[in-house]
């Protein structure tokens, strides 16, 4: 049975897409066998982030009304072994995505692969709460900034009642908060959110702090999914948030701002309370 | 720059951090206090509404807008207020005898 994991957020823009192809290729690069499929029926965009636009032939929807067989819709990513995507439709509606229909498509996946990483669509409408309906997991990407707060909070809420775990009575989904477009710099300026700040009101178990960084913006021009280029603080950080998820004691890094030696010293009460 | 101003400039500095984060933490443990409070409450207020309207109507000709819910939090208790507004019952019975 594979472990199903869905990146939610609630808001729009906030890196779902990025977290769940890096997330993916992170399971995939420890050498679990991993899939990753665009919920987001009508506005694909995953297959751009993994670099693959080009080779989608079927997508999820023609799975589910039996137009092509999974192995057909699935792609093999190009990057890395054992990771593979399933591509969103383009022109149907999302309704298209029938609670029958997603059922048999998670579990032919769970056969062949241990992880299901479930790329969410923006909102809390039908696309949203099937990619969390089936869910174990669940990675909230939250900005640390007023309406993506609050959105995930909001999220927090309909994860723990409409999805099938909650309606079966079983053991809650565990709940994982990703803090991305994170800036210590502006944090210490008293002009962003802290970790603390956003851990006090949302209240789940910090999976990661991804830095605002320049390399996300590269990794989506050229169609590679940012955890490759580990050279980068945010490629460091998703490879740190996988470790984590997979149970290793690994400190958060480039959530301190460089600072100056002087002014360290200067900072050092203020520190001490965070 | 005024001096006071440089004054208050160097003070906040050694203050530390006390800006717009500090506000928007704020804003956000009130609306989600709310909002997480509400969660439970909100849905079943309408149907109640229907429900004592389909009561009343039994006896008394009523409309929707002459029954009002409301719900009050104070301090860990919540009030429900409850406002039937009964038509003029003299003119109702002037009505009749008038058609008697």
């Amino acid at each position: 049975m594979a472990k199903i994991i869905v990146v939610t957020s609630g808001k729009g823009g906030v890196g779902k897409t990025t977290t769940s192809a890096s997330f993916a290729m992170g399971l995939a690069m420890r050498g679990f066998s991993s899939v990753v499929v665009d919920f987001d029926i009508g506005l694909r965009n995953l297959d751009l982030i993994m670099g693959c636009e080009r080779r989608v032939v079927y997508d999820f929807v023609n799975v589910i009304r039996g137009e092509a067989t999974l192995n057909q819709a699935l792609i093999r990513d190009k990057h890395v072994k054992n990771l593979y995507v399933l591509p969103a439709s383009q022109t149907r509606d999302k309704d298209a995505l029938t609670i029958e229909g997603v059922t048999k498509v998670m579990e032919e996946l769970s056969k062949t692969h241990e992880y299901i990483v479930c790329d969410s669509p923006a909102g809390i409408e039908h696309g949203a709460q099937m990619a969390m309906y089936f869910a174990d997991h669940a990675i909230v990407v939250t900005n640390p900034e007023v309406s993506s707060v609050r959105d995930s909070d909001r999220m927090l809420g309909l994860l723990s009642s409409k999805t099938k775990r909650a309606e079966e009575g079983r053991e809650p989904i565990s709940e994982h908060l990703l803090l991305t477009r994170y800036s210590p710099k502006r944090v210490n300026s008293g002009d962003m959110l802290s970790i603390s700040d956003v851990n006090e009101i949302l209240s789940i178990p910090l999976l990661g702090v991804i830095p605002e960084s320049q390399a996300v913006l590269r990794a989506s021009n050229s169609g590679d999914p940012v955890i490759l280029d580990q050279e980068s603080d945010a490629g460091q950080a998703y490879l740190d948030a996988v470790s984590r998820f997979l149970g290793e004691q690994v400190p958060h890094r480039f959530t301190e701002e460089k600072t100056h030696w002087l002014k360290r010293i200067f900072n050092f009460k203020e520190k001490e309370t965070v | 720059m005024s001096l006071p101003n440089q004054i208050s400039k160097i003070l906040s500095y050694f203050r530390g951090p006390r800006k717009t984060a500090k506000v928007a933490k704020e804003r956000l443990q009130i609306i989600i206090a709310h909002e997480r409070g509400e969660k439970n409450q909100v849905d079943y207020l309408a149907l109640l509404q229907k429900d004592l309207l389909d009561v009343i109507s039994k006896y008394v000709e009523i409309n929707q807008e002459d029954v009002k819910i409301e719900l009050a939090r104070q301090d860990g208790c919540s009030i429900l207020e409850l406002n039937v507004t009964l038509p003029n019952l003299a003119e109702k019975l002037k009505k009749q005898a008038e058609t008697a």
